[in-house]
């Protein structure tokens, strides 16, 4: 680690913690605003209250070129129903409220629109810990460098089994809080089977840094989870949550459905 | 490569133009693009590639396309015109010599797929003339909406052998397509290459492109010293993404005394928001991998863009261009609507060409230039495609198709 990430982020707590039980963190991903406001707050709250160690906050995009059908047409959803930035910071400030890591997943865009320096403080402000940036890479990313220095938050960027050996290297050492591993070549979305190329990315990422490792992309129910806990970090979800909230229009089903199915991804974080 | 007469070679190692470009796009797609910059690189200097690639457009394209000095459109506008007649290139317009050079590349990388995206389907028809010449597979995604719109041009790619998916996500046009091909794109990518059809998208592309289309200037520029023993007054090209802009002005760039012309898709006037004006009446940001200017909300939501040119119908323009209109060497205006179609009908009643209803925003930025240098000046312009394709749109805005009119 370089002097100035010698600060402990909340995130870094988190880790700490889920090594010392022997067990990897889950990381759960809603957007902001599907339907509403107030009930993506509430489904957070659900994810949080079932075992979600850590919560991605997705800010919806109008050009969301990573996502696949079931991300785009819960984040479309949102944009439909007029979520603003505005409106993400306000499930970041409830989500943070309730004592879990909050971190927004956003495209590059809204935040440079805003001012980077300016997303950042108003990300601080609203309790956040930092961004998933997943058309970001850290070539590009010298203000957001400076500007998550100057608010204490993470920069968790991404890295692919397209990834060469030299940019899992500099990614590795530009990222904090921890690296975001992309399991398989594509988009976001549920996959049958998990990937066999995750083990290896990861692999070949603990060779060149001892931060922790989260893998997502295609793991949707407790079997996947278990078997992607059992070398990363942390297991990323999205996809499969999100769709227990776009299968139905009753909140309480949905709500029990994402309960249900958070509380079996949870069970799987545990090593045996 | 362009340079400036007294600043750096651009763009940088990176991909920037100043404070444009670069690569915005997930980490998965930087090793691809990585190995097209360098394959890329290599065939620049590759004599095999730069005489099969010479060959090809001579042969097949019918490139170089020749100069034409529009004598009585001339004598209507008030000042000289030359055109650049890329509309009699293969497949009407300057779009073959890009995707001819891209194609060539797969093969020279060794992807057997090429997929593109298109909004009028002018790209499409064009990937998948290609394809067919190069024997590569060929996927287009183009927005539902214009595969509606379009469906003539839908019909043309399938019997070149092209698979056209509609693109049912988002606003369902151009840019839509652009974010599902890339979405193929990052999961394919071992066997296919993303052959993009503007002078945007991240690095390599608009350095890529701006080569590849680069020939139109330095044709042109050699063309009108041959005719006149001088250089035009000033070289003017629409600009929607801005291939054949880029690829018309990098000749003349280090001109000083030639001013250069971009000409926006003004919609229905940028005062009214719906346009496609994009460094006129845009901010900037990032979209599809790169920074430039975009119409956008406050929020850095892309705004869908308005023209009667489909070609022209883009929120994004290509980096180089924003940074020419950044430094001052280019100057971009918007034409309406109604002024390109004015100039359409003029180009059309007085030389007997239909062009494309992009290229006619040209020549109505020409129309407008032509009135404040006068009787004297020559204006070199690029008739960047023919107009076939907009038959439909021109007799529905004419009225030439309802009965009695």
């Amino acid at each position: 680690m370089s002097d100035s990430d010698a600060g402990t982020s909340r995130i870094d707590e988190l880790f700490a913690r889920t090594r010392a039980e022997n067990r990897a963190a889950l990381v759960g991903y809603l957007p902001a605003g599907f339907p509403t406001v107030e009930r993506s707050i509430r489904a957070i709250a659900t994810m949080v209250e079932n075992g979600v160690d850590l919560v991605e906050v997705g800010l919806p995009y109008s050009d969301p070129v990573m996502d696949g059908p079931t991300i785009q047409a819960a984040a479309g959803a949102a944009l439909e129903a007029g979520t603003k930035v505005d409106d993400v910071f306000e499930v970041v400030r409830a989500t943070a409220g309730l004592g879990v890591p909050t971190v927004v997943m956003t495209y590059w865009n809204p935040v440079e629109r805003r001012g980077v320096d300016r997303f950042a403080a108003q990300l601080a402000e609203a309790g956040g810990a930092g961004l998933i940036t997943p058309d970001l890479i850290p070539d590009e990313g010298v203000d957001w460098e400076k500007a998550s220095r100057a608010h204490d938050l993470d920069r968790i960027y991404l890295v692919a089994p397209s990834s060469t050996d030299e940019r899992l290297l500099m990614t590795a050492e530009a990222a904090s809080g921890f690296i975001y591993a992309t399991a398989v070549m594509g988009v976001t979305g549920q996959r049958t089977e998990t990937s066999s190329l995750a083990p290896e990315l990861v692999a070949r990422i603990r060779e060149v840094t001892d931060k922790p490792v989260g893998v997502g992309l295609g793991v949707s129910n407790g079997a996947q989870a278990a078997e992607v806990a059992a070398f990363a970090d942390a297991v990323i979800v999205g996809s499969a949550l999100v769709r227990c909230l776009l299968d139905t229009d009753d909140e309480q089903q949905g709500l029990d459905a994402l309960a249900a199915l958070t509380r079996e991804l949870r069970a799987g974080m545990e090593r045996p | 490569m362009t340079t400036l007469s007294d600043g750096p070679v651009l763009p940088d190692g990176p991909g920037h133009f100043g404070r444009f470009g670069g690569r915005f796009m997930p980490e998965a797609l930087i090793a691809p693009l990585d190995e097209i910059t360098r394959e890329w690189e290599a065939a620049q200097v590759d004599p095999v590639f730069q005489a099969e690639l010479a060959r090809m457009l001579r042969e097949y394209a019918n490139v170089p396309s020749p100069l034409y000095e529009a004598h009585r459109f001339s004598e209507a506008a008030g000042a000289r015109i030359l055109l650049k007649r890329e509309d009699l290139n293969h497949t009407g317009a300057h779009k073959i010599r890009n995707v001819i050079g891209q194609a060539l590349l797969a093969k020279r990388i060794g992807k057997p797929r090429c997929i593109a995206e298109t909004g009028a389907g002018q790209h499409g028809v064009a990937s998948a003339t290609a394809c067919a010449y190069l024997d590569l597979e060929c996927t287009v995604y183009m927005g539902e909406v214009d595969t509606e719109r379009q469906a003539l041009n839908v019909a043309r790619m399938r019997m070149l052998g092209a698979e056209v998916v509609p693109v049912t996500t988002g606003s369902r046009t151009l840019k839509d397509a652009i974010n599902e091909a890339l979405r193929d794109w990052v999961t394919t990518v071992d066997s296919t290459h993303y052959l993009f059809g503007t002078a945007a998208g991240p690095h390599p592309f608009p350095t890529m492109v701006r080569e590849l289309t680069r020939g139109i200037g330095d044709e042109a520029r050699a063309q009108t010293l041959a005719l006149d023993g001088k250089l035009p007054d000033a070289v003017v090209a629409c600009v929607g993404g801005g291939s054949n802009a880029i690829g018309m002005f990098t000749a003349f760039v280090d001109d000083a005394d030639v001013r250069i012309l971009g000409v926006e898709a003004g919609g229905d006037g940028v005062e009214t928001g719906r346009h496609a004006a994009t460094i006129t009446g845009g901010q900037v940001g990032v979209l599809h991998g790169a920074r430039s200017f975009l119409l956008q909300d406050d929020d850095g939501q892309t705004i869908e863009s308005h023209s009667i040119s489909a070609g022209l119908d883009y929120p994004g323009v290509g980096p180089e261009h924003a940074h020419l209109a950044d430094i001052g060497r280019a100057t971009y205006r918007p034409a309406t609507d109604a002024q390109a179609m004015s100039a359409f009908d003029l180009l059309c009643k007085t030389e007997g060409i239909i062009p494309a209803i992009e290229s006619a925003h040209a020549l109505a930025g020409a129309l407008d230039l032509a009135r404040e240098l006068g009787p004297d000046a020559t204006i070199l312009v690029n008739l960047s495609g023919r107009g076939d394709k907009d038959v439909h749109t021109a007799a529905e805005y004419f009225g030439l198709l309802a009965e009695g009119r």
